[in-house]
């Protein structure tokens, strides 16, 4: 029953993250608008940081979970995406004003906009795929058929954070109101994990974690 | 069930009747109208269609309200769309403006009857889509001179980086508006307190807006917000409704006779019936036309696309 509740839990927080990752993708296009415009190369700008991002992130979930095994790095990473979700919310504005200035060209300016925005909590939201693989599998004959179910429950989640975002969020609150509320999602969903992980303690650090290597 | 049967048929009641406006679209057009060029964009292909003697832009997209921009070939003098004529009435308020900044061209009908009343005015064109420009260009005799001038950029980019310059005009054009999708970033109080702060003393900003949807309260609300009192001018049809406000806000409409009668002469060229213009201007002051809770529209809320449903 526990392990049962300790994999809902890691597929929940993957469904949010895919969710959150969307969201913001999707809300991307409204924060940079007023200083880059609503051209198609801004959807350009943004698609492209998300997807380098989270090509990045995979790269270095995968990596991290090599080393360590842990509901407790996992619940740290979730905090830490929530918490560098929260410059969107408080710098942004001041970010883009300087961008706007120095750079005429709305494709770079745009481009670097949604970097300097979006690049480093997409790459951490992106470590959580790999790595809840990674806590996930304990029988190798299993990998592929958890990897698959983990991407069904990221993608949904990513697929459910944009259509409700565009379709009822924009309508009811200020995007900054939204995405603060995506950073509060992660961060107490990350230290709920951080609790259960701390109690649970070092029982699940601990157990198992080689035998994928039989 | 009952409800459920109800709702069921009113739907496709209003589903018919799109139906059949479409077909019947579909077929006017298909017996008159002659696609003469199609000009591929980024957003939309563009195509030009000349139906007896109009001549019209219209976009490739399945939507009944598709006529962007439409001139007379014999005439490209005379407005072919109705809120174009509600636009001058800011000349009631100031016949000499010496700068003109227009966002959005369409077929830059607008830029060049503006160009012929007032010859020695600078006019700016702020065109987002470059292929619209080349089709202003080509098929609707965009006139372009030292005092005349198209730029191909977004308008609210334009006016953010004309605020750096400290540019100024006497009269701003917001018409970037076409029928299937609004740029939520040019309804926004910011935008507007950007374009208000280019404006000369004086100035005046004329916009054509939405009428018959919750967004026409948020924007009515959003405008004064930023400008204060303004003229809210609707045409006999009620399709548009153009807001006309000011740097300062505006007042009582408070026009000579004298002044009255010659933008009567030299408005008739163009098909605009100056006296008609003045009867329909109508003073919105707070929440006259709005109740005093609607949301204004900001950079952090402006879901205008679907407020226009």
């Amino acid at each position: 029953m526990n392990d049962l509740r300790r994999r809902a839990l890691i597929y929940t927080l993957c469904f949010c993250s895919g969710f959150s990752i969307m969201g913001i993708e999707l809300l991307g296009g409204r924060i940079l608008a007023p200083f880059f415009g609503s051209s198609i190369h801004i959807w350009g700008s943004i698609i492209t940081v998300f997807m380098v991002s989270l090509s990045i992130g995979y790269l270095l979930g995968g990596k991290l979970s090599v080393s360590t095994r842990s509901l407790k790095m996992f619940a740290f990473i979730y905090i830490f995406a929530g918490l560098w979700v929260l410059p969107i919310v408080f710098y942004s504005n001041n970010i883009m004003e300087f961008i706007f200035i120095n750079i005429e060209d709305t494709r770079y300016g745009s481009l670097l906009a949604s970097s300097c925005l979006f690049l480093i909590p997409t790459i951490i939201l992106g470590m959580i795929s790999p790595y809840s693989v990674r806590l996930l599998v304990d029988n190798h004959n299993e990998s592929g058929k958890i990897a698959g179910k983990l991407y069904f429950v990221s993608t949904l989640g990513s697929a459910l954070g944009t259509i409700i975002t565009s379709f009822y969020l924009v309508l009811l609150f200020d995007i900054n109101q939204i995405v603060l509320g995506f950073s509060l999602v992660l961060i107490s969903l990350g230290l709920i994990t951080m609790n259960i992980a701390v109690s649970k303690g070092a029982k699940i650090e601990n157990e198992a974690s080689h035998v994928y290597k039989k | 069930m009952f409800i459920k049967n109800k709702k069921a048929k009113s739907h496709i009641m209003t589903l018919t009747r799109y139906l059949l406006i479409y077909c019947l679209a579909a077929s006017t057009t298909s017996l008159n109208a002659e696609v003469i060029h199609q000009e591929p964009s980024l957003y939309h292909t563009i195509l030009v269609e000349d139906e007896n003697d109009i001549r019209c832009i219209k976009f490739n997209v399945k939507a009944i309200n598709i006529n962007q921009s439409c001139m007379f070939k014999d005439q490209p003098n005379k407005f072919v769309f109705n809120y174009t004529k509600l636009l001058f009435s800011a000349l009631l308020l100031n016949d000499q403006p010496k700068d003109i900044l227009i966002i959005g061209l369409g077929g830059g009908s607008l830029s060049n009857a503006l160009h012929q009343l007032l010859p020695e005015t600078n006019i700016t064109n702020i065109e987002i889509d470059p292929a619209m420009i080349k089709v202003a260009r080509d098929h609707f005799n965009l006139v372009e001179n030292e005092k005349v001038k198209t730029i191909s950029q977004d308008g609210r980019l334009y006016i953010k980086r004309a605020r750096l310059k400290k540019q100024h005009f006497d009269w701003i054009i917001l018409d970037a508006f076409n029928g299937e999708y609004i740029p939520e970033h040019l309804l926004t109080k910011e935008f507007l307190s950007e374009a208000k702060d280019i404006l000369k003393p004086s100035g005046l900003l004329s916009s054509n807006t939405f009428i018959g949807s919750q967004l026409f309260l948020h924007e009515s609300a959003t405008y004064h917000s930023v400008f204060g009192d303004f003229f809210s001018i609707k045409n006999d049809l009620k399709q548009n409704r153009v807001i006309l406000a000011g740097k300062e806000p505006l007042t009582k409409l408070n026009v000579s006779e004298q002044r009255i009668n010659q933008l009567i002469k030299a408005l008739s060229p163009f098909g605009i019936d100056v006296s008609d213009l003045v009867k329909a201007m109508e003073l919105a002051t707070l929440n006259s036309h709005w109740p005093a809770d609607t949301r204004i529209l900001t950079d952090q809320y402006s879901p205008a696309n679907l407020l226009l449903k």
